[in-house]
């Protein structure tokens, strides 16, 4: 068991590495973005642009928060607290290495939860009331029509993410992320369990409101939906929470598809092989948003009820069926 | 000519797939791999920018950019003569003439008049070239630079003197074949 001091350390590196990683992240994907598109990305600012999410954190620093007459400020301001809070705390399920593995008693992970698959949803649906209470607090119609679209892929997705995970939790016959992980020592679940990987990777894109499900946002047509009214730091903590979630959702995938912390070498290089592939799940998110086009609003209502959610639930079904008769 | 029949005058048309069905699901999963193999091609083959401070397009021979008045290789004389012919072809009105006579103390252009004051306001040049055209003494020519803005209109109004001056900077110029 871990010492309570263990754990405060390991939440203090937790929330670090976030703060770390994001910015970085947030480099990449302009970076890439740009070679996606046949472009070089941002290079001014620093040598080769690395300076650039300084400068963009710099810039919504120094922005006014302003609030329309028609908004509800304390519940406008509360809106991003509750997204950037439920981000960070889904990011303390995810293992990246097992008890012991640099020595010590402790594991690499922030807290074995024995219901951490049931914790990651649960927050990642608690995440969605930032953008639905955002988009309604902000009194205009654009953040409320944003709103009302983050509210109905968040029906329409979650059934179909839960199912699709639902597959692994019986197979590896546990919740926890560390023992889901631990039971993939033989064979990485991406192999049994394909189908349930690519309905967990779609109705993850949509879990994180990101293209090509960014309805919600639709910088397009709805002038970026739920944050249209938000300025200076609060949409940064929207825009940060995005990016957390984003890492959260290639987390998952990689722990419970991708063999987690597995990889060859001793167990002291668990942490990296996570890394890699939870950067791997990373740079697919960006490369998927390079490619696709948003959805329109019907094409992901049917696309969520007609075709993910019976994929879905066949795929527990014959899950089941092969765990029985085997 | 054969009489027009209805039954022969049919407009093809292709419509892709019907929307829905099992085979939907199928054609997206492919298109989305197609669209990833699209993007991804473009980071194989590198960015197309052009950083444009730092290098500069190359423009072909025939850009019109910059107007330059020239002088006489060996006698160093102008080769305006203030004849105001360009003033009259110019479309947009841009270029001002104002004449005086040369006198064998004041030797300036190799006729016997020369430019005073020779002035194209930039602002409104259109470079159309017709001031090239219409001069008979080849003094006036379009150079290749288009590096042109300034801070103020008043900047804008070139003189004889910037005219006759080389450009600060020289554009680069696209060689055969490029």
């Amino acid at each position: 068991m871990e010492s309570t001091l263990v754990m405060v350390v390991k939440s203090i590196v937790i929330f670090a590495f976030i703060l770390q990683i994001v910015p970085l992240i947030l480099l990449l994907e302009r970076k890439l973005l740009g070679r996606f598109q046949s472009r070089i990305g941002p290079n001014r600012v620093g040598p080769k642009g690395l300076m650039q999410p300084l400068a963009d954190v710099f810039k919504l620093l120094s922005k006014e928060s302003s609030s329309p007459d028609t908004a509800v400020p304390w519940m406008m301001a509360i809106a991003p607290v509750i997204s950037i809070f439920t981000a960070v705390a889904t990011l303390a399920i995810i293992p990246f290495g097992p008890f012991n593995a640099w020595g010590g008693e402790f594991g690499l992970y922030g807290i074995d939860v024995s219901i951490g698959l049931l914790y990651f949803f649960a927050f990642g649906s608690l995440g969605f009331y930032g953008l639905v209470l955002g988009g309604w607090a902000s009194g205009s119609k654009y953040s409320f029509l944003g709103a009302m679209r983050a509210a109905a892929q968040l029906i329409s997705y979650e059934v179909a993410l839960g199912l699709s995970l639902l597959g692994v939790a019986m197979t590896a016959g546990s919740l926890s992320l560390v023992d889901i992980v631990e039971a993939q020592d033989g064979m990485w679940y991406v192999v049994p369990q394909f189908v349930g990987f690519c309905i967990f990777m779609v109705a993850g894109f949509a879990e994180t409101a990101r293209a090509p499900f960014d309805l919600p946002e639709g910088d397009a047509e709805i002038v970026g939906g739920y944050n249209t009214e938000y300025g200076g730091m609060r949409f940064g903590s929207f825009f940060m929470a995005e990016y957390i979630e984003v890492i959260v959702i290639s987390g998952i995938a990689a722990a419970c598809f991708l063999g987690g912390w597995h990889g060859p070498g001793p167990v002291a290089l668990a942490p990296l092989w996570m890394m890699l592939k939870l950067m791997a799940g990373v740079l697919f998110f960006i490369w998927i948003r390079a490619s696709l086009p948003r959805l329109r609003y019907d094409q992901l209502m049917s696309f969520g009820w007609k075709v993910l959610l019976p994929l879905a639930t066949l795929n527990v079904l014959v899950t089941a069926f092969v765990l029985v008769a085997t | 000519m054969t009489p027009w029949d209805p039954e022969k005058d049919v407009v093809q048309v292709d419509r892709g797939p019907e929307p829905g069905g099992v085979g939907a699901i199928y054609r997206v999963f492919g298109e989305t791999l197609r669209g990833l193999r699209t993007t991804f091609g473009r980071v194989i083959e590198g960015p197309v920018t052009v950083e444009y401070p730092e290098e500069k397009t190359p423009v072909y021979p025939r850009f019109r950019g910059r107007h330059k008045l020239h002088r006489f290789e060996d006698t160093e004389l102008e080769k305006c003569v203030g004849c105001s012919l360009c003033a009259a072809a110019c479309p947009a009105k841009c270029i001002r003439v104002v004449a005086a006579e040369n006198t064998p103390e004041h030797q300036v252009s190799a006729g016997e008049r020369y430019a005073e004051v020779y002035e194209i306001n930039m602002a409104r040049c259109i470079f159309c070239g017709y001031c090239e055209v219409a001069c008979p003494f080849d003094a006036i020519t379009m150079g290749n630079d288009y590096e042109l803005a300034d801070y103020s209109r008043s900047d804008l109004i070139f003189t004889k003197e910037m005219l006759l001056a080389d450009p600060p900077e020289a554009t680069p110029l696209r060689r055969e074949g490029e």
